[in-house]
Formats: C-alpha cells, sequence, structure tokens
C-alpha cells in the first residue's frame, strides 16, 4: 500500500497554521525503549510540555516490574503513551499514531499497535545484528519490507547525541544516557513543545552535576535543531495541537498518586485530624508513602512498618489515640491487612485503606494495571465484616474519593476501602485546580461526657459509635476484637447479643447509602436498550466508546458506580430500566456478580485481563455486538 | 496533652477494673496484674494518659482487668498497633503485653521492630513456655522434648531466649523476673516506665494448667538463692543463700563460669561486677540456663538512646521550622501550572 493513502492522519485534511504547522485534532504518541533508556523520563517531560501547551491529554506508562531488566530483550522493554487534543480525552488513546522506538525490542513489542501508515522514529545506532537477534527478529525489520506501510524515520539518535555533547566532561556511556533528551527534543520541534520546562527541570534535577545536565540539555536542543535543519522525508512533517477549550482555570498535570495524597490531607484537615500513614513499600502503591513523607509540617506521621500487618496495625492504633489511621498497599498487601481490617470493622475505628490494584492473583504482574480486588475489598475478611468501599475513575477523582473517604470513615467509625489502581496513580492528566474551601468541613468530635459513656454508645441516626480516645479523663475503657455487649461494650458471648451487633454493623455500613448521591447516568438515557455499567479507571473508555453509538443513534447508557459498597439506594431501580446491562471490567466479572447478586438483574461480563486498559474500539464493538444478540 | 497527675493518689485497686478476671485460679497472671497495679500506684501513674496494648493468648485479657484505656488486638500485632498509638500521642504511657506465642512466634517480627526502633513503650512478655489458650501446645520457648498435644513424642525444635533475642534485636533495655516475686517485678516495671525507649520485660510466668512448675527448678523456695541471680548495675554478681557464689570470667576464655568465694583461693575481688550498659556481657548473663548457671533477674541490660517518636517528632518540628506548612490550596499550586481563562 503506497503510504500516503493510509493512515488516520494521512486522511485528515490538512489544515495549516500560519507558520506552515499541519493543524491536528489529537494525536498520540508512543516512546518505547529499554527500561535504562529513559522513556518514562521522556514521556514525564513531553507531558509536562504538553500540558503547559494547553491541550486536554490522557497518559499510560508501561513498564517492566524489572529495574533494570537485561538491555536489549522484549521484556526489558519500557513505553509511555501520551494522547493530547485540543478538545476533551478521555483515555490514552487506543493506538499510537507515532511510535518512537528506541531499539528493536521496543519496535518488536509495539509495532502492531501503530496505527496503519503511522510514523515510526527509529534510533538506527541501536539497530545492531546483536540486538536484532536478541530482539527475536530473524531478519533486519528495516531492510525486509516489514515496514513499509509507515512513514519511516531513521535516525542514529546514538551517533548524534555522541556529536551533540562533545566537548562536554562526561564519559560516553553519561553522554549515551541523553539520547532520550535528544529524543524529545526531536518531538517537541514535530509538535511545537516548549523544551524550557524540561531545561528548568534538568536544571534543578542535576543541579550538583551540571556537567550532566549541560549534556541533556545539549542532546534536548540538538534533536530540536536536527528536526529544524534536517532534510526529512517530505511525508514527514511538523505539526500543531491547537489548546483544548476546558474550564476556565488554574491547570496542573497531575497523577493519581499526588491528588490522592492532597485528597486525604484537605480530607484530614476537614475532619480536624492530624494523619497517621502507616505503610510498607509495594509496587504501585509506594509513591503515596514517598508523596506523604514530603508533607511532614502538616503533621502527617508517616511510618515505613515492617510488614503490610504492622502497617495496618500501626494505622489503626493511631485511630485509637485519636489520629486518622490511613495505609496503603496492593492486592497482595492488602490481603496480609484482612484480619486487621476485621478488627478495624469491629472495634469501629475509622481507618482509611488505598488499595492501589495492580494485576493478581499473588504477585501477579506488578507494575500492570487490574481492577480485580473488588471481591477482596467487598467480601474479603472472615466473619460478616462489612466495610465501605468507594472506587476512582480518574486522577483528578482521586482527590474526591480520598476526602470522601475521610468523611465516611470518621462519621461513621468505619474502616474504609478506597480502591485506586495502578493506572491511576501513574497515569497523569490536567487537573483543574480545586479550592478546598469549597469542601464542607466535617470536624471531628471526640467524646467527653462521661455521664452513661460507654465505647459502643451509637449516634441514633448513623448506628457510628462515639469516640473517645485515650487521654479524656473518665472514659477510660477497653475495646478489642472479642464481640462487644451493645449496651456496655463490655466482653460478650450472648448468642442474641451477637447476632444484634452484626445486624448493627451492617446496618450501619448500609445507611451511608443514604449519604451518598441517588446513581445517575453518565451519558445516555435512564432506560432503554442497553446500560454499559462500569467503575474504576475504565470510565473513560467506556463513556468514549458509548458516546460514539450513541451518536449512531444506538440506545446505549453509561452508568458508572463510583460506591461500590453500599450501592447507591436507587441503583437497581436503575438498572431495571435496561434490556441489557453489559459490565465492562479488567478482571474475570466481579462487579457483575455483585450487581447479579444484589438486585437479580441479566448483568454480563466484559471481562479484559490483559493488564492493559480497555481499548475504546473493542468496546465499542464489543457494545455493538451485544446490542444485536 | 498534658500529663497531670491525679488530685488524689491512687492506690493498687484503684488500677484494677471492674471486669471479672478470667484467668485459671492459680494463675501466674494473677501475680502479673496485682505488681502493675502495685507499680501503677508507686509511681502515680494517670489512667488516663495509660494504655495497655495486648495481642491474643491468656496474657493478652490483661487489658480488661485495668481501670486504664485498653486495646485487645490481634495475634502477634500488639506492638504495631502500640506503636501507632504512642506515635499518635507521644504524651500517652503505653504499655504491650503478650505471651511468648504472641510475640516471639506469630508477632516475633513486630516485637524485633518495636525494640530495634526504641519506641517508648513497655513491652511486657510473659513467658510460660506453653500455649496455654489454644490448649497446651508446645510454644517457641518450650525445652527440647516438651511433650504436648501437637508433640506427644517431644518436641525436636530448639527454644529461643527471649532475653537473648530482644537484646539482638537492640533493645536498650532488657530486664527479667519472676511472676511472683513481688520484691522485685513492681520495682522493675517501674524503671522499665523510666526508661525512655522500648523496654523488654521477661516475665517468667506459671501456667498452672499446661506447664506447671516449668520454672520450678530455680522458682521454689528451697531453688532461689541457688537458681537465680539479681543483676545490680555497679555490684557484683553474687548469688546462694549466703551469697558466697558468684560469676566471674574464666581467665583466657570469653564464658562465665560460677565460683564459690573462699574456694580455690576466690575472694570476693575476683567476682564480676555487672555493668548494665554492656551488651556482650548482657547476652552471656541472658543466656545463662539452669541448672548449671542460674537465671539471671533483674535490669540485664540499659543503656539509654533516642526514642524513635521523639525522633520523629523532632524531624516534624524541624521541617515545620523551615518550611511551614502554607495552605493546601497553595501546596497544590506550587509546581508548573496554567491558566484556562
Amino acid at each position: 500500500m503506497p503510504t500516503n493513502l493510509i493512515g488516520t492522519m494521512a486522511t485528515q485534511l490538512k489544515e495549516t497554521d500560519e507558520s506552515g504547522r499541519e493543524i491536528l485534532d489529537s494525536v498520540v504518541i508512543r516512546f518505547a525503549g529499554d527500561s535504562g533508556d529513559g522513556m518514562q523520563l521522556t514521556g514525564t517531560q513531553f507531558t509536562q510540555s504538553t500540558a503547559l501547551m494547553g491541550n486536554d491529554l490522557s497518559t499510560f506508562p508501561d513498564f517492566p516490574a524489572e529495574i533494570r531488566a537485561p538491555v536489549g530483550t522484549t521484556y526489558g522493554v519500557s513505553a509511555f503513551q501520551i494522547n493530547f487534543a485540543s478538545h476533551a480525552i478521555k483515555t490514552p488513546g487506543d493506538a499510537p499514531d507515532v511510535l518512537v522506538a528506541m531499539n528493536p525490542a521496543a519496535l518488536k513489542v509495539h509495532l502492531k499497535d501503530l496505527v496503519p501508515g503511522g510514523t515510526l522514529i527509529i534510533n538506527l545506532g541501536a539497530f545492531n545484528d546483536h540486538n536484532i537477534e536478541k530482539a527475536g527478529y530473524t531478519a533486519n525489520p528495516l531492510e525486509d519490507g516489514t515496514l513499509d506501510s509507515y512513514r519511516l524515520l531513521e535516525i542514529d539518535i546514538s551517533k548524534l547525541t555522541l556529536a551533540a555533547v562533545e566537548g562536554i566532561d562526561v564519559t560516553q556511556k553519561e553522554a549515551l544516557r541523553a539520547k532520550n533528551l535528544w529524543t524529545l527534543g526531536l518531538m517537541c520541534w514535530m509538535y511545537d513543545r516548549d523544551r524550557q520546562p524540561t531545561i528548568d527541570w534538568l536544571n534543578q534535577r542535576f543541579g550538583k552535576l551540571p556537567h550532566i545536565a549541560e549534556a541533556n540539555i545539549a542532546a534536548l536542543n540538538a534533536g530540536h535543531a536536527f528536526g529544524e535543519t534536517a532534510e526529512l522525508p517530505s511525508e514527514v512533517s511538523t505539526y500543531v495541537v491547537p489548546k483544548a477549550k476546558v474550564e476556565p482555570g488554574i491547570y496542573r498535570a497531575v497523577t493519581g498518586v499526588e491528588t490522592t495524597c492532597w485528597g486525604l490531607l484537605t480530607g484530614a484537615q476537614k475532619a480536624g485530624l492530624n494523619i497517621f500513614f502507616g505503610s510498607y513499600p509495594i509496587t504501585p502503591a509506594s509513591p503515596l508513602l514517598h508523596s506523604l513523607s514530603n508533607l511532614k509540617q502538616y503533621g502527617v506521621v508517616t511510618f515505613q512498618a515492617e510488614d503490610e500487618i504492622s502497617a495496618v496495625c500501626s494505622a489503626l492504633g493511631a485511630s485509637y489515640a485519636g489520629s486518622l489511621g490511613v495505609t496503603s498497599s496492593s492486592g497482595p498487601g492488602v490481603a496480609l491487612k484482612s484480619e486487621a481490617l476485621g478488627l478495624a470493622v469491629v472495634t469501629e475505628l475509622p481507618l482509611i485503606v488505598v488499595n492501589f490494584q495492580r494485576a493478581g492473583p499473588s504477585t501477579g504482574m506488578p507494575t500492570k494495571t487490574e481492577q480485580s480486588d473488588l471481591y477482596q475489598s467487598v467480601f474479603g475478611r472472615n466473619g460478616d465484616t462489612p466495610m465501605p468501599v468507594i472506587a476512582a475513575s480518574t486522577a483528578s477523582d482521586c482527590y474526591d474519593c480520598a476526602i470522601e473517604a475521610v468523611r465516611l470513615a470518621t462519621k461513621y467509625m468505619t474502616p474504609v476501602m478506597f480502591l485506586n489502581e495502578g493506572f491511576l496513580a501513574n497515569a497523569a492528566e490536567p487537573w483543574k485546580l480545586p479550592d478546598t474551601d469549597d469542601v464542607e468541613p466535617f470536624p471531628v468530635e471526640f467524646a467527653s461526657e462521661t455521664e452513661g459513656f460507654h465505647p459502643y454508645l451509637r449516634d441514633e441516626k448513623t448506628l457510628g459509635r462515639n469516640w473517645a480516645i485515650p487521654g479524656t479523663e473518665g472514659l477510660e475503657h477497653r475495646i478489642g476484637g472479642i464481640e462487644k455487649d451493645y449496651d456496655s461494650g463490655n466482653i460478650s458471648y450472648d448468642s442474641d447479643n451477637h447476632h444484634k451487633m452484626t445486624k448493627v454493623r451492617d446496618q450501619k455500613v448500609l445507611n451511608i447509602a443514604d449519604d451518598i448521591p441517588e446513581q445517575d447516568v453518565v451519558s445516555g438515557n435512564k432506560s432503554g436498550k442497553m446500560a454499559v455499567v462500569g467503575w474504576g479507571s475504565t470510565y473513560g473508555a467506556i463513556e468514549q466508546a458509548t458516546l460514539r453509538c450513541q451518536e449512531d443513534g444506538l440506545d446505549v447508557s453509561h452508568i458508572h458506580i463510583r460506591y461500590i459498597w453500599p450501592l447507591a439506594r436507587n441503583l437497581g431501580e436503575l438498572l431495571k430500566g435496561f434490556d441489557k446491562i453489559l459490565v465492562p471490567e479488567m478482571n474475570n466479572g466481579q462487579l457483575v456478580t455483585l450487581l447479579r447478586s444484589e438486585y437479580l438483574v441479566p448483568a454480563e461480563s466484559l471481562a479484559q485481563i490483559t493488564g492493559q486498559p480497555f481499548k475504546v474500539a473493542d468496546l465499542e464493538r464489543e457494545i455493538r455486538t451485544r446490542l444485536e444478540d | 496533652m498534658n500529663v497531670q497527675s491525679p488530685p488524689e493518689a491512687l492506690k493498687p485497686n484503684d488500677y484494677a477494673s471492674d471486669q471479672e478476671v478470667r484467668w485459671c485460679p492459680g494463675c501466674g497472671d494473677y501475680a502479673i496484674v496485682k505488681a502493675v497495679q502495685r507499680s501503677l500506684a508507686n509511681m502515680g501513674a494517670d489512667p488516663k494518659n495509660t494504655v495497655f496494648v495486648s495481642g491474643i493468648g491468656c496474657a493478652a485479657r490483661f487489658p480488661y482487668y485495668m481501670a486504664t484505656y485498653g486495646f485487645h488486638t490481634i495475634h502477634g500485632r500488639a506492638p504495631a498497633v502500640a506503636s501507632g498509638v504512642k506515635l499518635a500521642n507521644p504524651d500517652l504511657d503505653v504499655w504491650v503485653i503478650g505471651g511468648d506465642g504472641d510475640m516471639l512466634s506469630i508477632g516475633g517480627n513486630h516485637t524485633l521492630h518495636v525494640l530495634r526502633r526504641n519506641i517508648d513503650v513497655q513491652v511486657l512478655l510473659f513467658n510460660n513456655e506453653i500455649y496455654g489458650l489454644t490448649k497446651g501446645q508446645y510454644s517457641p520457648t518450650s525445652k527440647v522434648g516438651t511433650r504436648s498435644p501437637s508433640t506427644p513424642a517431644g518436641s525436636v525444635d530448639s527454644p529461643v531466649s527471649a532475653c537473648v533475642y530482644a537484646l539482638g534485636c537492640n533493645a536498650r533495655f532488657v530486664a527479667r523476673s519472676v511472676d511472683t516475686n513481688q520484691k522485685v517485678l513492681p520495682g522493675l516495671l517501674q524503671e522499665a516506665k523510666e526508661n525512655k525507649g522500648a523496654s523488654f520485660v521477661e516475665i517468667l510466668q506459671n501456667c498452672i494448667v499446661y506447664n506447671d512448675g516449668v520454672y520450678s527448678s530455680f522458682t521454689d523456695k528451697a531453688n532461689a538463692a541457688d537458681g537465680q541471680i539479681l543483676c545490680e548495675h555497679g555490684k557484683p554478681l553474687l548469688f546462694g543463700k549466703e551469697n558466697e557464689k558468684g560469676l566471674r570470667m574464666t581467665a583466657g576464655k570469653m564464658e562465665l563460669e560460677v565460683v564459690t568465694i573462699g574456694e580455690n583461693g576466690v575472694t570476693e575481688d575476683d567476682i564480676l561486677i555487672h555493668d548494665e550498659t554492656n551488651r556482650p556481657l548482657a547476652l552471656m548473663l541472658a543466656g545463662m540456663q539452669p541448672p548449671n548457671f542460674p537465671v539471671a533477674m533483674g535490669v540485664i541490660f540499659r543503656d539509654p538512646g533516642p526514642s524513635y517518636d521523639e525522633a520523629v517528632y523532632d524531624q516534624i518540628a524541624e521541617v515545620n521550622e523551615k518550611s511551614p506548612a502554607i495552605p493546601i490550596n497553595e501546596l497544590m499550586h506550587k509546581g508548573k501550572t496554567w491558566t484556562v481563562v
């Protein structure tokens, strides 16, 4: 096929701006290279510049669990995808329009995703026989016609980088490390991105190693200059993606970790509590520990515990003593915490558990995303142990969910599971900065009245128990994991009392349904042929897919569930208004089971368990197929 | 929160809760709870600022019997919960209670870390060398050959010494007493409390049902003087009915030996002086086993150092000094932002 007749970009009307740059509505770029090639850094810096340009954007970092996998191997390939546009976007994009492959292994792994006719930028310097063979190619893909249907740009980035840093006092190894910056420079030229934020960042990052900063900046500028001066093939042009029209306000690029961190801080402030954060390092949750550790001046105590159990137990101890106990982990770590979560449920103490879900079971695929801990969150403890569960849909939503988790935990005196996802933790998006003053305060009132006090005195409406903290005169009391008497809080093995206490704990959590918004549709009609029901990070992909179907006149609605437990009061009624219910999840069908058992509705599962986010096109196709069934 | 002395001096009984004690009659735990209550009264401890945190096991029922704050947690995890309590409010006086199974088996890891971090809590390990609440299985401190429901032909694995373990964990206060020794135990608890940092106290406790008499070879009245040695800093390590026996270093070897004053030319000058700041010596004393050696009691090791909780709050104060908290709105605006109009 002739290259100039295929591909999404080629078929777009070539509108240009005054400088002759082709105007694009949106573009998806994927940087791929060896895990030591600095692809995540390249992607992050490109994202920062893109955000500052005013585009809407969504990113998807995809990297191996190994810190430095053997060089040149396919399993050591690290990639970073960014989708940016002049309109609102919801996903990091199905398939890249541009693939930057820093070595043969990166090409091998990612070429299959590149759109037909897409732009392929190859670092020729890495395509030696050894690397080609290591990537599993039997012939050089640059020579055997494999790449004929793409706009191929072969550049010896390694060599050009070495030339760019000549005269700067760096070793050859250090010089070669700058080739990601050279590549970034070229992409900044191609897409009209400002290099200054990256230069500022490099100067800050390598403040104590000015020669390294200098070499990186030289490489960045050289890549940019190469674009300006080199005789590039005619089909390679320069582009501009105009600013997105978004709500006025001050924006910044954020990841889910940052928003979770600030949400917890805001929530704690609204509750009038100090945060105690007990955590044990685990992928992909550790960045939250790092972020909170930098907030000591807010009275945040972070405790890197000896294990997951100590992490949750110390947080629970802190809650007992009057702090906001918070712990975080990923699935396997949450499994270890589950006995202590039972203790939190039975002692009715506030506690936030942030679960950055990853592909399981067991160790699974630590750096790959999944949403397969819903069962664990809702059901995964011994005994009848109900716990509220909320799930964030986007990096921005993590902020609101974190605040909501604090509100519910303190108001209802209960541990709350905040389901986050590896994808949300790492992915970046523009965020309109909120005003903390818009969040209604929910100050905690510790018990102080000695008259008639016992530790399980309950609020009549919420059924939350009173919170008496050590240090309070006259309220000395003992709590623990043994069942307690409803009327005195003393140990009780009475059978009727246990029945009553179990029901009360259950009802207390169910009461939250009166305190959360009713379930609405995100888009589409409130009843009809099909509801596509999702939760968590699939929000964007499902919304985009259903919107496309709606544009074609199909009767499809999108329902997004944030409150996994308890479910919204009206959800059952809403679901019953649809002929079909399709539940796409990045697991083997967990929410779908919950909905079927709760409402006896014929919900169908659409399971994808690949460690990768849904593609909009796949969802759209599946929706259309199932509508016709 | 300020620690204030209660207006009237409380008596030991004032620290007892109204809950009926449910240990077996004759259990060593009764003596321990009495000693703790007496010790708290002696110190004038304020019940509202006193917290007992326990794990699971017979010993772990302890908090229910105290008229203070108490948290009966889950098996093995009391040191972890207590760490959170203390870090959330360093003004609280936090006591950790557990047995040998709780603190050296399922929770051995947490015991290690609360001690090495030197969090300012008192860790009381009730060691009865058996699992009581689960009906008599052998424990990690049971001697080789212990017959129990799970080891009918006798246990084959080596036990751990609680105090040697604590010393290996870098504990800065390690002490030992017998449950019924009301002369030594309350004072020891007071010293544990006064030590800033993690204080580890092993209390040898007799389980009357499943392991009765396990310590009688050195705790029975007739055997105690020859079977135990009370370690006191700066004093010679003497024991025996007439204080006629003592410990000294064997010439040319890194080991202790028991000698009798007046025999083989031994004088009191030959006897080792206890130096509670000497960890290698403490390891040797803590490791002494009957019948060849007396069992070491008292403060075996004490070398105070900065406590973790203090260091954490010092760091918070330091950061606050250098870069005080700004409103969260401003915090979120720090870094690269852009404005859409």
